[in-house]
């Protein structure tokens, strides 16, 4: 499969079929046995560690389901900071984190707090902040609206919807059929890669 | 993007290893490693007690000599092989490029020297000899470490442990080194001063461009610092990768039983 700049491309299937799997292959978190998975000039399946960090440090962005970050760092330095790794200055990669906790509607006083405590969609929108701070071209999206109220799944929408507008390309895994209808302009069922029993 | 550290990152590696073995007697300590850091990379050794680890980083920072194999670092003179330098000029490396942070603040620290004294006393070492300026100096870091100015003249002895590591992680970075050893940084410090320290140490990273080596056991701080992980058992390394590649989806039956023995919190 293939996804071009500015489309947005559904993975679907049932539970278990492999979307998530597939997801992370992509990011280089599962281990490739064979093939190829380019993104840009860089064979995922083959590249070498430092290859695959530079690739998500610039390129390549992935909100998934779970958010991971060091305990007791505020919200907004955990959104600012794949800002600081590309080597944006301090205020200027919190000013935009800023802006967009403020867009996701996360209240800001709890932008000085670590993440770690808040609820599930609080969570969530937090890693979507942290997923759409840089204008990555390309995304991987994990169910992002799985557990938002109908304003911030809207917020969300529109955020994905602007990121295709600049030019990303998008890989999702939308349970949301309507958010899945709105957003994607093709959709691969994964279950023809599922592997089958040998009769 | 062009401004960033990352994108002026050589694509010359700043240590590399070849081969390296220390045995004790017949028994392995570490063997056949092979493996090469790039600057702005932190690498994390894991493995169980004895499986090795402590062994190599002591190995990769001169403070024991293996018995075969090369450990070439990318001196300003050029890359240089470290195991056959002369004892001189390998301290002089340990003083100024490398620093090496221990698990216990003791063993790194000069305790009954002030906390201003440990940092300033690293500056001297290189050649600072201006009073004023290294007592700045030893506050700014102390700043950055998150040690208030009015500790300077405390001795260590009075700190907790977890400012004694952040105190020994100023006195080893003050210098502006480019490789960081750090042996088990985290251990013995209570989960909420880990993650203060495991921030700061990040941040440090990310700013200064920093290489590092960390060995530990806890495969929670790997996971939050290190790029890449390799794992050791036996003194073999049996697996090395992506940090969450290999935490995630672990090739060696060793590594999954490692990874599968975490308790989830």
């Amino acid at each position: 499969m293939a996804v071009s700049p500015g489309e947005c491309l559904g993975l679907v299937g049932a539970s278990g079929s492999g979307k998530s799997t597939l997801m992370r292959m992509i990011w280089g978190n599962y281990l490739a046995a064979s093939g190829s998975i380019m993104v840009g000039d860089v064979d995922v399946a083959k590249a070498a560690p430092r290859e695959i960090i530079a690739l998500r440090r610039g390129t390549l962005g992935y909100v998934s389901q779970f958010l991971r970050v060091v305990p007791r760092v505020p919200t907004v330095d955990v959104v600012a900071e794949p800002l600081l790794t590309l080597g944006v200055p301090v205020a200027e990669a919190r000013g935009r984190a800023m802006a967009l906790l403020a867009q996701l509607n996360i209240p800001e006083r709890l932008w000085s707090l670590s993440p770690t405590t808040f609820s599930g969609g609080e969570q969530q929108r937090v890693n979507i902040a942290r997923g759409f701070v840089h204008p990555y071209p390309a995304l991987l999206l994990d169910e992002p609206t799985a557990s938002l109220d109908a304003v911030n799944r809207e917020v969300v929408l529109s955020l994905i919807e602007g990121a295709k507008a600049r030019g990303a390309a998008i890989i999702g895994i939308f349970h949301d059929e309507q958010a899945r209808a709105r957003l994607c302009d093709r959709l691969v069922d994964v279950t023809q890669f599922t592997p089958k029993a040998v009769q | 993007m062009d401004t960033s550290i990352w994108a002026k990152m050589k694509t010359q590696p700043l240590l590399s290893v070849r081969d390296l073995s220390k045995f004790y007697g017949g028994r392995i300590g570490c063997a056949d490693v092979n493996f090469d850091l790039f600057p702005g990379e932190v690498l994390g050794i894991v493995g169980e007690s004895g499986s090795g680890k402590s062994t190599l980083l002591s190995c990769l920072a001169g403070h024991l000599a293996p018995d075969r194999g090369e450990v070439i670092f990318a001196t300003t003179e050029g890359p240089r092989d470290t195991v056959l330098m002369a004892e001189a000029a390998r301290r002089r490396l340990a003083r100024t490029d490398w620093a090496y942070v221990h698990q216990n603040p003791r063993d790194g620290l000069r305790m009954g020297v002030s906390a201003g004294g440990n940092v300033g006393e690293r500056l001297m070492a290189v050649g600072a000899r201006h009073y004023g300026q290294i007592r700045e100096a030893a506050v700014d870091w102390l700043g950055r470490v998150e040690i208030a100015a009015d500790r300077v003249d405390d001795r260590p002895n009075a700190f907790s442990g977890g400012m004694q590591q952040r105190l020994q992680i100023a006195r080893n970075l003050v210098t502006g080194p480019r490789l960081v050893f750090m042996d088990e940084p985290t251990g013995g410090l209570d989960v909420s001063v880990q993650a203060r320290l495991l921030d700061l140490l990040r941040g440090l990273v990310r700013e200064m461009g920093l290489s590092a080596i960390i060995v530990t056991h806890d495969l929670a701080v790997v996971r939050l610092l290190a790029d890449r992980l390799m794992v050791m058992k036996g003194g073999y390394v049996v697996e090395q990768g992506l940090t969450d590649q290999v935490l995630d989806d672990p090739q060696h039956e060793y590594t999954q039983l490692l990874v599968s023995s975490v308790l989830q919190v």
